[in-house]
This record gives C-alpha cells, sequence and structure tokens, in this order.
C-alpha cells in the first residue's frame, strides 16, 4: 500500500484524536499520558473556547516540560471558573494574584527557580484579553522588555466576559458589548480602536510571538511545545470564541473560531524575535458575513436596518490581513 | 563593624546580611540609594545568589516580590509614597496571601501637591492592608529591624514594612554598627515556607474564597499580627543577646518615672523630642516620651501600660487623617480609653516642614498647662491660610490652591532655621 497523507480536515471536524497517526505523531490531548492540567468538573459555560485553549495550551506545556510547569493566572473567567476553594480544577501549582500583574508574579517566580537553581521549572503566565491588553499590558510590556524567562497566553475572546461582556481593547469594531451598546448611527464598537497584542509583542523583540485558534487544536498544541523549546519572553494569543459574550451557539465554538481564521480577521501565524516567520494559510476564504452572522454581538449590522457600510469596513480589515500575512497561496487567491 | 556610613547604604548592607533571593527595584526618591546599593552588591556577586530585576513600576515591584514569595524565595523591595500607592493592590495582595515579603518604605508626603519629602502619610495610608509596619528612630534600628522583619515575617508568613523617614534617616550619614555575616547567620534561619508553588506537590495559591470562608481568612490575618505582638519583644531580647544592643521592641519609654506629661510619637523625630524633653527635664519638668516602634500590630496593652501613670499625652504625628485629626493618635486614645487622661493630638512635620525644638518647647508646656486644642498643626501659617479661604469665598476660579499659597508666601527657602 503506497503512502497516503493523512488530511485532517477531510473529516470535517479537524479532529485530534487521530488514532490513525503513529503515536509519536499524535497530539498531547490525544495520548494516556496527558496531564490533565485543569481537570473535568469546573463551572466554564457550555461551548467555553477559553476552557478548551487553557486545558490544551497547559496540558502541552506540561507535556514539553516533562511535568515541570508553575502556572501564574490573572483575575478573569478563567481564574473564576477554575478554582473556588476547595474545588480547584489545577493540576499544577497555580497561583492567582490580581488582575493586571499576572506576568509579574510569573517574573517573580521565574527569578526564584533561576536562584534555587531549579532551572528545569518552566512558567507560564496567562490571562484574557482584559488582563492581557488593558490593565495587565504595563506588566506584560516589562516582562517581554526584560526578556524574563516567562510564556505568556492570552486567551482572547474579544471582551470583558467575566464581568459582564464589557468591551476591551481586543474588542473588534462595531461589536455589541455592554459598554457599546448597538444603539446609534455607529452602532457597537468603533472602528480605528483597539491594540493588536501579538505585533505589539512582537515590536519586543521577543524570541517568539504566535497566535493560534481552538478550530487548530494540534496548531496550538504545537506553538505551545515549540514556545516551551525556547527560553525568554514568549507569547501566544490564543482566539477562544464565547458563547454566552458573542451570543453564538454553544456547539458552534469551533465553528466560529475557524470563520475567523478563514477569513482571514484573525490571522494565524508565528514570528521569531520581531519577524513573521509562518502564517497558516487560509483553506477555503469566506466573507466575513460568514463569520459575522451567526453572532449576535453582530446582528445589528444584519437583519432589518442593515449597516453593509460597516461590514464593508470590516471585509476591508480582513483583506488586509490577508495581503500584509500572505494568508492566501497565490493559487487560491 | 562601626561605619560612618548612609542610612540607605547601611540598610542595603542589612538587607544584604539577610541573604534575599530576589530584589524587585523600581526608582522612587527617597528609597533609591538602597536598591542602587542592592543592585551594586548583586551585580558585583557580593551578594550571590540574587536575582535583581528592575521592574517597570511599584506594582510590579510587589507582583514580583509576591511570585517570587510564592516560588520560596526570600522577597525584598523598597518604597515610598506615590510608589506605595501605585503598588497598594499588590500590597494587600501579598498579605492576604500570606506572604513574607520585607520592604523598606523611606517614609515620604504623598501628593497633590506632589512633595517628595518626609512625612508618614504613605505608609499610614497602608495601616489596614495586614501588612506589620515597624518605625526605626535612627538609622542603627534601621538596620536591626530589618534584620528582625525578616525573622518575624518568615515566622509568621506575614509581611512587613520597615519605615524608616525619609532623607532625615536614608540620606543622613551616622555611625551605624554593621552586623558580621556570622550573627545574622545565627539569628536568622532559612526561609521554610509555609506554602509553595512545587511541581512536586501541586497546590492552587490566591483562589476564589466566598462569604463562607472569607471572614476566618481575615480574622487569621489579625490573629498573626496578635501572635506578632507577643514575638516582637522576644525577637528583640534575641537580638540583644546575637548582636549586645537593644534594637526593636514594641514600644520604648524615656523618662517617664513621674511624668505627668507624655509625648508620643514614631520615627526620627523622637531624637528632637528627646532632647527637647531632657531640656525640660533639667528645668524641673515632669515630661517623658513614649516611641511606638510597631504601629502594626498597635501593642494597645503596651502603650496603655506606659500612660496609666501620667495625666496628659500628646500625641506628635506627621501624618493627618483629613476631616479628622491624627492617625496615631486615635489608636493611642483606643489604648487609654476610660483611663480619663487628657488628650491633644499635634500634627507636625507634614511634607518635609521642619520640627524645632523651639516650637515643641512651646508645645509641649502648653500641653502642660492644658491649654492645647483638641488638634493642633504645629507651625501652620495661618495667614496664608486665611487668605486663601478669603480668595476663594471673593471669587468662583480662585485657581490651584498650592500655586496661591506659594505665591503669598514668595521666595521661602530662606525662612526655615
Amino acid at each position: 500500500m503506497g503512502f497516503q497523507p493523512i488530511k485532517f480536515y477531510q473529516t470535517g471536524t479537524y479532529t485530534v484524536g487521530n488514532r490513525l497517526l503513529s503515536p509519536d505523531q499524535r497530539s498531547v490531548q490525544a495520548g494516556e499520558s496527558r496531564s490533565n492540567s485543569i481537570n473535568s468538573g469546573h463551572r466554564a459555560c457550555q461551548g467555553c473556547g477559553e476552557a478548551l485553549g487553557a486545558r490544551y495550551a497547559i496540558d502541552a506545556a506540561m507535556a514539553e516540560s516533562h511535568g515541570q510547569l508553575i502556572a501564574v493566572n490573572a483575575t478573569g473567567c478563567l481564574e473564576v471558573f477554575s478554582t473556588p476553594y476547595p474545588e480547584s480544577s489545577w493540576q499544577v501549582p497555580w497561583i492567582h494574584s490580581v488582575f493586571g500583574n499576572a506576568p509579574a508574579v510569573a517574573t517573580g517566580i521565574a527569578a526564584a527557580m533561576k536562584v534555587k537553581g531549579k532551572t528545569e521549572v518552566r512558567v507560564v503566565a496567562q490571562g484574557g484579553d482584559g488582563g492581557t491588553t488593558d490593565i495587565g499590558f504595563g506588566c506584560l510590556s516589562g516582562m517581554f522588555e526584560r526578556n524574563d524567562d516567562v510564556l505568556y497566553i492570552c486567551y482572547d475572546n474579544e471582551a470583558y466576559m467575566n464581568t459582564g461582556v464589557q468591551r476591551s481593547s481586543a474588542t473588534p469594531p462595531s461589536a455589541r458589548t455592554a459598554t457599546t451598546m448597538p444603539v446609534g448611527p455607529e452602532p457597537g464598537n468603533a472602528f480605528g480602536q483597539g491594540k493588536n497584542m501579538p505585533e505589539i509583542a512582537m515590536a519586543h523583540g521577543i524570541p517568539y510571538v504566535s497566535t493560534a485558534t481552538v478550530a487548530d487544536l494540534r496548531d496550538l498544541e504545537y506553538k505551545v511545545r515549540r514556545a516551551m523549546k525556547m527560553h525568554g519572553a514568549r507569547y501566544i494569543h490564543i482566539f477562544v470564541p464565547c458563547p454566552l459574550g458573542w451570543g453564538t451557539a454553544s456547539n458552534d465554538t469551533i465553528r466560529i473560531a475557524r470563520l475567523a481564521k478563514e477569513s482571514g480577521l484573525f490571522p494565524v501565524f508565528e514570528a521569531e524575535h520581531g519577524e513573521v516567520t509562518s502564517v497558516l494559510k487560509i483553506r477555503r476564504k469566506v466573507q466575513v458575513e460568514e463569520y459575522l452572522m451567526p453572532q449576535k454581538r453582530f446582528a445589528h449590522l444584519f437583519g432589518t436596518r442593515p449597516h453593509p457600510e460597516m461590514v464593508a469596513r470590516i471585509q476591508d480589515i480582513a483583506d488586509r490581513n490577508i495581503r500584509k500575512y500572505g494568508l492566501l497561496d497565490k493559487e487560491a487567491a | 563593624m562601626l561605619k560612618q556610613i548612609e542610612g540607605s547604604r547601611a540598610v542595603a548592607e542589612a538587607v544584604a546580611l539577610c541573604r534575599p533571593e530576589v530584589i524587585c527595584a523600581y526608582p522612587i526618591s527617597p528609597q533609591t540609594h538602597i536598591v542602587e546599593a542592592l543592585g551594586e552588591m548583586v551585580k558585583s556577586k557580593r551578594l550571590s545568589p540574587c536575582e535583581y530585576i528592575n521592574v517597570e513600576s511599584e506594582f510590579a515591584a510587589m507582583s514580583v516580590s509576591i511570585g517570587a514569595s510564592a516560588a520560596g524565595a526570600r522577597a525584598y523591595t523598597a518604597t515610598a509614597s506615590q510608589g506605595l500607592l501605585f503598588m497598594t493592590e499588590a500590597v494587600y495582595n501579598a498579605s492576604g496571601l500570606g506572604l513574607p515579603i520585607v520592604m523598606t518604605v523611606a517614609n515620604r508626603a504623598i501628593g497633590a501637591p506632589i512633595n517628595i519629602w518626609n512625612d508618614h502619610s504613605d505608609s499610614l495610608s497602608q495601616r489596614d492592608s495586614g501588612w506589620m509596619q515597624l518605625f526605626a528612630e535612627n538609622n542603627q534600628e534601621a538596620v536591626d529591624l530589618h534584620i528582625q522583619a525578616f525573622r518575624l515575617a518568615e515566622e509568621l508568613s506575614m509581611p512587613i514594612m520597615v519605615c524608616m523617614d525619609g532623607y532625615i534617616l536614608t540620606h543622613a550619614f551616622e555611625r551605624v554598627d554593621i552586623p558580621a555575616q556570622e550573627q545574622v547567620d545565627a539569628y536568622l534561619p532559612l526561609f521554610e515556607p509555609r506554602q509553595v508553588l512545587d511541581p512536586s506537590e501541586p497546590i492552587s495559591i490566591g483562589a476564589m474564597v466566598g462569604p463562607e470562608a472569607f471572614m476566618e481568612v481575615k480574622y487569621l490575618a489579625h490573629a498573626k499580627q496578635m501572635q506578632a505582638i507577643e514575638r516582637i519583644p522576644q525577637l528583640a531580647a534575641e537580638f540583644r543577646n546575637t548582636f549586645g544592643r537593644d534594637s526593636g521592641g514594641l514600644i520604648r519609654t524615656y523618662c517617664t518615672e513621674d511624668a505627668e506629661t507624655m509625648i508620643i510619637a514614631m520615627g526620627s523625630v523622637l531624637g528632637t523630642i528627646k532632647d527637647t524633653v531632657d531640656e525640660m527635664r533639667n528645668e524641673g519638668h515632669r515630661i517623658g516620651v513614649l516611641s511606638i516602634i510597631s504601629y502594626r500590630p498597635f501593642p494597645l496593652e503596651q502603650v496603655k501600660s506606659a500612660l496609666l501613670h501620667c495625666k496628659r499625652f500628646l500625641v506628635l504625628e506627621k501624618s493627618l487623617a483629613v476631616g479628622m485629626g491624627g492617625i496615631v493618635a486615635t489608636d493611642v486614645r483606643m489604648a487609654v480609653t476610660g483611663a480619663g487622661l487628657k488628650g491633644y493630638t499635634a500634627v507636625a512635620g507634614l511634607g518635609g516642614r521642619p520640627i524645632f525644638k523651639s516650637q515643641l518647647h512651646q508645645l509641649f508646656r502648653q500641653a502642660e498647662r492644658d491649654e492645647l486644642p483638641p488638634v493642633t498643626f504645629l507651625d501652620l501659617d495661618w495667614e496664608a491660610v486665611n487668605k486663601q479661604l478669603a480668595r476663594e469665598k471673593q471669587t468662583r476660579r480662585s485657581g490651584p490652591v498650592a500655586e496661591n499659597i506659594l505665591h503669598d508666601k514668595g521666595i521661602v527657602s530662606a525662612k526655615f532655621g
């Protein structure tokens, strides 16, 4: 029998169980020795992208560090749904201090490990988009600039979900949040604002920056493992849909994440020392409407009083990303 | 070893002798010389192993300390004034988590108006943060209190601020006895954390706690400080045995036998107060001094015992509870509840306003004659204050208060002395 390359997308689910693969090619999560870092029984919503992303990311980091991992968590959904004493889901040493200081706490832990000669112990800090792009931004930039030996993971669901869906500097234009209501001539969040955190991270010249989505968990695992092979400040930005905040069906989390990537709105790439080294190409390009329409936070763009001009501006953003990062293969374009 | 040395450098030497493993530095006057000196010691490997981290803010300084301490490292930082306020959220977090961080506070006023000089507003604003606060009277005591602080903090697994007056102590060159490393090693055991982030024994630190346990956690922080009331005098006694001098403790008294009037204060102003009291004693005044070294925990019983035989007390404090009066005075009054003593508060030295013996002579005599109002503002320029009040009555757009006052006063630098 000849060589048959396995294409995961043929299954339509990008499955990660993949028992068709040889053991060394299987994902961390498919392995019996996965660490279950965030154990079952936590209180995340059904279909929570952040719970999924964190589970895969931390298990991958555990695999790569041979179980020698300490995790730091900013205040936020992940912290709240995973921990109320005495029901912590965390099977790794874990600390939560306050909302805006996870990168600095991680720096302190890394320093302690270094001074004690425990160089095998690695440190991961994690936060939501608010904890990363807004309130924790100063500490994160400081950690990057000092090139501290910390992997920081941002689970980006594009608003403050824990407090009830308020706008953050990662909220996309026109999105409805509790503080950017779909009223007035330009409903939802304003255009021309917000921070591109992966690019800001790259501007620090740190060893590794990448983005990932929960639609491609093998890629997510790969990026975490790759980051964990390096030392110094590293940043991974994971796109994690939020059914509650976005008004999407719980069973659509993966599909929505995939549409964000396939539309070009969320470029998936890797960068080293400030330069992009690889991008995940768009397989089947979709118009942004396909991504926006299933989400109630964008409902005001469609329906009886639509805003096609705003949809067009969002399409412009996607097209710019596609050009800038080269997200389309020539033949697919 | 006796050295003629700047207060900040002496404290840096003392901290280094305590073998901190992680030091976080962010510059703010007047604590900068301490972390500068420590930075040099770490870089030259004189202090090793130690990680010295130049952070991007005081909030990060305390947060890095939290991470280091939770990972089992002896952590130290220093700050003052605005820096202490900027790190406040993490300050409360460190004590809430029970992490024995030691921090020097080079006491400095809080703006606005921005002012770099000494008073006690900064650390007193953290009164209820769950941190212990020890106040040094001079640079020898600042050195000694740091060594005791690491011991006490780690024993109780609670953080401590060692407070020393900005500039007056931090920048003063005095004769200081810097202990030998063997002495400090004998006094201060290795840090054995009560809780530690360790992959071989994973625990969750800092998770959500609901109404069912929050009260108990908070009470236990209080209980720790009550334990400190017991331990602080014991550690001071042990310190005397090891190092051969009296330093620290909860309170200190001076000329209290037969004293009818007691002056109460914290920090370096006690030197001026004691000199004044010496002179008044020579003139036959029955006056004594109570120094409060441990502001938190506040030694209610000890303060009460020290005041029981006097007729009146005057709390001279470098802090102001705006809208109320004294901060330290409130605690002292609590200590002597029901004792029938007359109590006065003098707010003095705010923003570095010098406190002179001549002023104290007058103030203390007024206190002796029971001529003081409940709250006095020492050396307050009533003319300037009244002028500003009149200005505000006269016109709506009266402008920035500080600028008006300075304009009215003209060039003032030569007026002190």
